[in-house]
């Protein structure tokens, strides 16, 4: 496939976007194309969630402030930025995983391909079939691996061919080797880095359009998290990530996009805010905004 | 201590003696007495069962083990003969009915109030159910009498004779309200609060990010509770279950009220039967001979021993298998 | 707007829906909120139905229950009041209470502050079986032991007795109560005493137990509230009790209020009923007043811990 040339550069493996594709079913598959060559767009990738003017509150308190942010589909975009300034709200806003912290409560708008995902007619449960999330803390049911995999699974009727389905996870999360002889024994024998792979093959087993990973790799050693970082570029394309971050190197690494929040104390009280948002290699090389810089290269956080 | 003597410090040095003496016996006397108090309550439970197995001995002597199936029950001195089969088994069959009744209602009570209530809700509905079990045994079975028995008599042995007629637990409707069905209402009645705020409790300690996984997993609330909150608990709530088992087994007189002192075994649930409990209660004030009285006692004896197998299966249940990353299925 | 369909999670084939559609229910979502709201409705109705029990029997003895009373059927003996068998009760509650109180915390404290893993698992047991013992089983135990002419210590009924019986009954739920109370103590004061040097029984004597003592409070309460209802050892150990006068001495058989109850819904006299129905009114009164007190200073001395 002949990709039009384009002066915006981006990393690595990338799976063409379909060029075309109506609602009634004819798409065109693209190739999973894993060339080392550089892959260039004169169009970025659709915006997938598009945020506007988002604050939110718990109760009186203020967390987040006016946060306005694109998206993009098949990328992954990274959200870095000191504790406490509401990285993990927002994160946990994407797919209403805050709905059930008391008093919580949000302005503005957050589209997800274009519908607002606290509108009224929205199901949360389908936001989050569609939009899936790995947490900080490994957290495997109390099942056999096998089960961790194919609870989802079973639960929105996929039966048929539900082995290949956990197969396809276990590769999809570099996890099916380590335990392809034991899917029965229980997934709490595990590793920390295991059980956290365990996590990833179990949200992506259900095959959700985005993969919001909140430090996913906070809890684990260097090799685990070394690995985790991997898994993620064969995630993407796929997916769209957007990844919690409090470790710099490692959205430097991983990140198409970098957002960075921090806690802006203008008013009586601190509220997280958004800094900059930028391609990952302008905002750890040159970024625009003083904060950023003095964040990025050490100097606080 | 140094011993630096400094003039004048003699009788200080004395008294600095007599207060770590008297440190060191109240240290051991606070210790005995705690101790002593707790062994008391050991010494007591091997004492009442001494006692009570004691005044069974005449019956234990003369109908052996042949008491607990024997169903006969002839008070009088012309026949003097007794058994507890019957007894056995309204005990059981009362207890079985109203944990298969109370038990799923329980439960239901419980996540409602740990997963669907607000805590505002929550604040005001866990008291009232446990002021359920507030209520003393003699109200609620003198209510049952006057008003729950004729109800079952009148509307809901009808209603379910002609539904589910067919299952010989519920034949024609009797004369009166009381019997093994009545009981066992009453029975669920106490059972529900104690099953319902262990349960709830056990809910509510299931961790939030167990939870968080399956709900990011696109499932619905009753999908995270079948396939996390109860799976992890189902031990817990088991041992609770069997302590509202245990319960039921023991309650004297509410039963006593509204079971109706039938003798026979029999599988209508609209019949009249009794307990072991309840015959105790009702016929020991009354007892005419040494023997009625040494097979009441004989009939303590078989409720201690289900009581407390009851109970200690429960602690060991709770005990055995917390969930602390337990194997799941 | 382009619909996303592309590749799956897998790379194989189209996801299953279409990510961009509204965020209504797709797939077998819609059957399934069904149900999941089923079975929400299901165990709100269990709720509300355990409340309308608690209504309806309350509804019952106060409907029945108020015209009996009166100042005439609070103060009087038979045949115009109860007032024996309301003082027969208090007797033998407070000697109970007396007797079980102490014991309990004695039993918590040693549990909390002495008792190595061995002894404090057996010592929990202990209290888990006499918690569930039947209570008809306490009262047979002290006709044998203490009442009965032809018994160990052959006494006869008497309202001490009886309240040694409801001690039984009141010990595990004081014991394990007063446990939960004093381990919701921070360490950290006894902490500081040790390090003062302070004696052992004095820190527990001056520190712990004051801090405990709400706690304790409310528990004894609670503990008041549940014997006060108790029938089965006194129908054995005090049914002799007289009802046409007020005694106070312990050592005489008492009349009391669950027995009276008790006897006179077995009659088939349906003027003893109204008796019935108001000593059930009173005595459900105070119990439920008394249990909604404890709670509310445990509530509260909850929240003074915690903060």
């Amino acid at each position: 496939m002949n990709l039009p040339p384009s002066r915006v550069r981006i990393r690595t493996d990338q799976p063409a976007v379909p060029s075309s594709a109506n609602g009634t079913g004819s798409v065109a598959l693209p190739d999973a194309v894993t060339t080392s060559a550089e892959a260039h767009w004169d169009t970025p990738p659709e915006v997938v969630f598009d945020s506007r003017e988002v604050s939110v509150f718990y109760g009186a308190k203020q967390a987040l402030a006016g946060v306005n942010l694109g998206i993009r589909r098949g990328q992954i975009t990274a959200l870095i930025g000191p504790s406490g300034c509401g990285k993990t709200t927002f994160l946990r806003s994407l797919n209403r995983m805050n709905d059930s912290v008391p008093d919580f409560r949000i302005e503005g708008e957050i589209l997800y391909h274009g519908h607002d995902i606290y509108g009224g007619n929205v199901d949360q449960v389908e936001v989050r079939r569609r939009i899936g999330m790995v947490f900080q803390k490994p957290n495997p049911f109390p099942k056999s691996i096998y089960d961790n995999i194919a609870w989802a699974p079973r639960n929105l009727g996929m039966r048929s061919g539900l082995s290949e389905r956990v197969e396809k996870a276990l590769r999809g999360a570099a996890l099916w080797d380590e335990v392809k002889d034991r899917l029965k024994d229980s997934a709490l024998g595990l590793s920390g880095g295991q059980q956290q792979r365990l996590c990833i093959a179990r949200a992506i087993a259900i095959e959700p359009d985005v993969l919001l990973l909140d430090e996913p790799a906070s809890a684990l050693d260097p090799i685990a998290t070394g690995a985790i970082e991997d898994l993620m570029h064969s995630l993407k394309g796929r997916f769209t990530i957007v990844i919690v971050t409090h470790n710099m190197q490692q959205a430097a690494r991983v990140a198409d996009r970098t957002a960075f929040f921090s806690l802006e104390t203008g008013g009586e009280k601190p509220v997280g805010s958004l800094i900059e948002f930028d391609d990952t290699e302008r905002i750890f090389s040159s970024p625009r905004d003083p904060r950023t810089r003095d964040y990025v290269t050490g100097r606080f956080g | 201590m140094s011993s630096a003597a400094t003039p004048a410090a003699p009788r200080a040095a004395r008294r600095r003696d007599w207060r770590r003496r008297g440190d060191r016996f109240g240290d051991a006397a606070l210790y005995a007495i705690c101790a002593a108090a707790a062994l008391l309550g050991a010494a007591v439970l091997i004492l009442i069962a001494y006692e009570v197995v004691e005044g069974a001995r005449p019956a234990i002597d003369k109908f052996g083990l042949s008491f607990v199936t024997g169903s006969e029950w002839k008070p009088t001195e012309q026949f003097n003969v007794f058994g507890a089969g019957s007894l056995l088994y309204g005990t059981l069959l009362s207890s079985f009915f109203a944990l298969l009744l109370g038990a799923p209602i329980a439960i239901s009570i419980g996540l409602f109030l740990s997963m669907l209530a607000p805590k505002a809700v929550r604040n005001v509905v866990s008291p009232l159910v446990e002021m359920l079990a507030a209520i003393p045994t003699v109200i609620l079975g003198f209510w049952g009498v006057l008003i729950l028995a004729p109800f079952v008599k009148s509307t809901i042995e009808p209603a379910l004779h002609d539904t589910v007629g067919f299952i010989p637990l519920f034949g024609e409707p009797q004369t009166t309200g009381l019997s093994v069905f009545t009981a066992s209402l009453i029975l669920t009645i106490m059972i529900i609060p104690i099953i319902s705020s262990v349960s709830r409790d056990l809910f509510m300690s299931v961790p939030r990010d167990m939870q968080d996984g399956a709900s990011a997993l696109g499932a619905t609330r009753w999908e995270v509770i079948r396939g996390v909150v109860l799976p992890t608990t189902a031990s817990g709530v088991v041992a609770a279950s069997l302590l509202g088992l245990g319960r039921a087994l023991g309650e004297a007189i509410a039963v006593a009220q509204v079971i109706g002192a039938g003798s026979e075994i029999n599988i209508d649930l609209f019949k009249t039967g009794d307990t072991l409990a309840a015959r105790i209660a009702s016929q020991f004030p009354g007892a005419l001979t040494e023997l009625h009285q040494a097979s009441l006692y004989y009939c303590a004896v078989l409720l201690l021993v289900i009581g407390v197998a009851a109970n200690l299966i429960a602690s060991w249940i709770g005990r055995r298998f917390s969930y602390a990353g337990g194997q799941v299925r | 707007m382009s619909s996303t369909l592309g590749s799956g999670g897998f790379g194989d084939r189209p996801r299953a829906y279409d990510p961009a559609a509204p965020l209504t229910p797709t797939g077998n979502l819609r059957r399934r909120q069904i149900f999941s709201k089923f079975t929400e409705y299901l165990a709100t109705a269990a709720a509300i139905g355990a409340i309308a029990v608690l209504v309806i029997v309350i509804y019952a003895v106060v409907q029945h229950g108020i015209d009996a009373i009166s100042w005439d059927f609070i103060t009087k003996s038979a045949p115009e009041g109860v007032a024996p068998a309301l003082v027969g009760s208090a007797v033998i509650v407070g000697i109970a209470t007396l007797i079980a109180t102490p014991l309990g915390v004695l039993i918590a404290l040693y549990l909390n502050e002495y008792a190595g893993r061995r002894a404090a698992s057996f010592v929990s047991l202990t209290m888990d079986v006499m918690n569930g013992l039947p209570a008809i089983i306490v009262g047979l135990f002290f006709f044998t032991f203490m009442v009965n002419q032809k018994g160990t210590l052959g006494l006869g009924q008497a309202g001490w007795i009886a309240g040694l019986a409801l001690s039984i009954i009141m010990v595990p739920l004081i014991a394990r109560g007063t446990q939960g109370v004093l381990r919701l103590i921070p360490k950290s004061q006894s902490e500081a005493a040790d390090a003062l040097g302070v004696a052992r029984w004095r820190t527990v004597l001056s520190v712990i137990l004051p801090s405990a003592l709400g706690g304790i409070l409310t528990v004894t309460i609670l503990s008041i509230a549940r014997a006060a209802g108790e029938t089965a050892p006194l129908l054995l150990l005090t049914s002799n009790g007289d009802i046409s006068r007020v005694v106070l001495n312990p050592f005489e058989a008492l009349a009391s209020g669950p027995t009276r109850i008790y006897t006179l819904s077995e009659e088939a006299n349906p003027a003893g009923f109204t008796e019935a129905w108001g000593l059930s009114l009173l005595f459900i009164s105070f119990i439920l007043f008394a249990s909604l007190g404890a709670r509310a200073l445990l509530a509260r001395s909850k929240r003074k811990t915690s903060s």
